[in-house]
């Protein structure tokens, strides 16, 4: 019923969300199109790998040393019902490593570049600053697009084994300051059912998440039209489409991964 | 017979003009901002597009340097057809026209002396040293080499401007298009912008479409004038010609 209302009041509606989405297949296209040909603008993909990452460390060991804690205390009270305290940090490494630490570390990321690039190429856009570089010869695709989205996929991996680690860090301080727990014991019980390919899998697949957030934030701002409004529009945009696109890729790789490597 | 001032598609005047523009349509979804627009700038003329605000001006221009494709009608520039260019072609045509936009549409993140060498860089073999005298030169004849280290935030409205310029002539184009070159400027910055596009037609025979609703500018600089109303050309001539034009839109812009 109230689809149907919506249809009616907006007829458009549809429309709309139907030419958007075939209009961001073709700006993904686009990307896969030109990031193999030059211009390769490597000076401006280290920039933009050094504006992702080194200045989103602090705010990702933040969020991974709260992990950490926040995983430990809540779970001790669990598995300790179980008489299973003991497998504590075996718990939060599978936790952390496989799901926490990406997707969290992913949502993180979202919000800080996602935004900031939605609302950097839109600012661009309506300054004409994007026309400026076209009729320069400038290829601004390539310069603002692909080196984000390229930086974005290099650097999400690292940033989420780099918040594992200080959730890890996170985790024995509290099983430290719980349990008086020795660090040698922490480490081995931790590790013993990690496997090689937990790390591999579910780290690299913060590189498909890299993808959407660069690819998404740069898709809202290259087509802001408009004024400052629609450049706000574009950057809050580019955080909740992110995210949501992070949330149900993460399904389908974790669907896809469990059917190739097996469960836990 | 028609009335003087119905609707009158002004033909281009015959010759190899540097600017052209035949019988060009273009339309916004349900808005046709350009009715059939015709025109012509020879090798070396200052021409000036006058009209309201809304008319079309700009998206006039744009065509020139393909930021946007006609519906109907054909673009000329150099002897090329515009709207059919594509890739390296497309590149080429560009870099020989440089284009002033409206709010000088200058890197942000760049100081004055990186907005130019940017461009410089990328598409000339020059050493560093090449470059950095390229640019100083030309920030020199805009008057602004002291403001090199400065961002654009940093600088007035007619400096923005100015700094825009030199980033437009700094590959030496054959071609300058200005989209509002003095709007937001104070009198004496008026004159100077347009004092420097006098220039730069006298001393390195630019051609140059200007558009503008800034009479003291159009009066400064214009060889050739055409009025937009409408979508369409309905007055053409010297600065003089569309000040003692008979055609009540014309007289209505120029006030009393």
């Amino acid at each position: 019923m109230q689809f149907r209302s919506l249809l009616r009041e907006q007829p458009g509606f549809l429309n709309d969300v139907l030419v958007r989405t075939g209009d961001f297949a073709l700006f993904v296209g686009e990307f896969f199109n030109r990031f193999w040909r030059p211009p390769f603008e490597g000076r401006e993909l280290i920039n933009q790998m050094d504006e992702a990452g080194t200045k989103s460390f602090a705010l990702t060991a933040v969020t991974g040393f709260a992990i950490g804690i926040v995983l430990s205390m809540q779970s001790r009270g669990t598995l300790a019902r179980f008489g299973a305290e003991a497998v504590l940090p075996n718990m939060l490494a599978l936790s952390v490593f496989k799901e926490i630490g990406p997707v969290i570390t992913s949502l993180v990321l979202a919000g800080r570049l996602g935004a900031g690039m939605g609302a950097e190429i839109g600012s661009m856009r309506v300054t004409e600053q994007i026309d400026a570089l076209e009729v320069a010869a400038l290829k601004p695709f390539n310069y603002l697009v692909v080196t984000r989205v390229l930086a974005c996929v290099f650097i999400f991996p690292v940033l989420t084994i780099w918040t594992d680690v200080i959730a890890m860090v996170g985790g024995y301080l509290e099983s430290v300051l719980s349990s008086n727990m020795d660090y040698r014991v922490f480490i081995a019980t931790a590790f013993s059912s990690l496997r090689f390919s937990d790390l591999i899998v579910d780290t690299l697949k913060t590189s498909i998440f890299g993808f959407i957030v660069g690819i998404v934030s740069c898709y809202l701002g290259y087509t802001v039209r408009g004024g400052t409004r629609e450049v706000g529009q574009a950057a809050m945009q580019s955080v909740v489409v992110s995210s949501l696109l992070i949330l149900l890729a993460d399904v389908l790789v974790v669907r896809i991964s469990l059917t190739f490597f097996g469960g836990a | 017979m028609e009335s003087p001032h119905s609707d009158i598609v002004i033909a281009p005047p015959a010759g190899d003009p540097t600017l052209e523009l035949r019988e060009v349509h273009k339309s916004f979804g349900d808005k046709h901002i350009l009715r059939g627009v015709s025109l012509a700038v020879q090798k070396g003329q200052s021409a000036v597009v006058m009209g309201g605000s809304g008319t079309g001006k700009s998206v006039l221009i744009k065509h020139f340097v393909q930021l946007l494709l006609p519906d109907q009608g054909e673009v000329w520039a150099l002897g090329r057809r515009v709207d059919q260019l594509e890739g390296d072609e497309l590149d080429r045509l560009r870099l020989s026209i440089g284009y002033l936009f409206q709010g000088s549409a200058l890197f942000d993140s760049m100081t004055v002396f990186e907005n130019l060498d940017f461009v410089l860089e990328r598409h000339t073999r020059f050493s560093k040293a090449e470059r950095a005298e390229r640019i100083y030169e030309t920030l020199e004849w805009v008057n602004l080499r002291q403001t090199a280290l400065q961002y654009p935030a940093e600088l007035s409205g007619g400096q923005k401007k100015r700094v825009g310029l030199a980033r437009a002539i700094i590959l030496e184009p054959q071609i300058l298009l200005y989209d509002e070159p003095t709007t937001g400027l104070d009198p004496v910055s008026v004159r100077i912008v347009s004092d420097l596009i006098v220039r730069l037609r006298d001393d390195r025979g630019i051609t140059s479409i200007a558009i503008t609703h800034d009479l003291l500018c159009a009066e400064i600089i214009t060889d050739i004038a055409f009025f937009l109303h409408e979508g369409r050309i309905i007055e053409r001539g010297s600065y003089q010609d569309l000040l003692q034009s008979d055609h009540p839109m014309v007289r209505e812009f120029f006030g009393p």
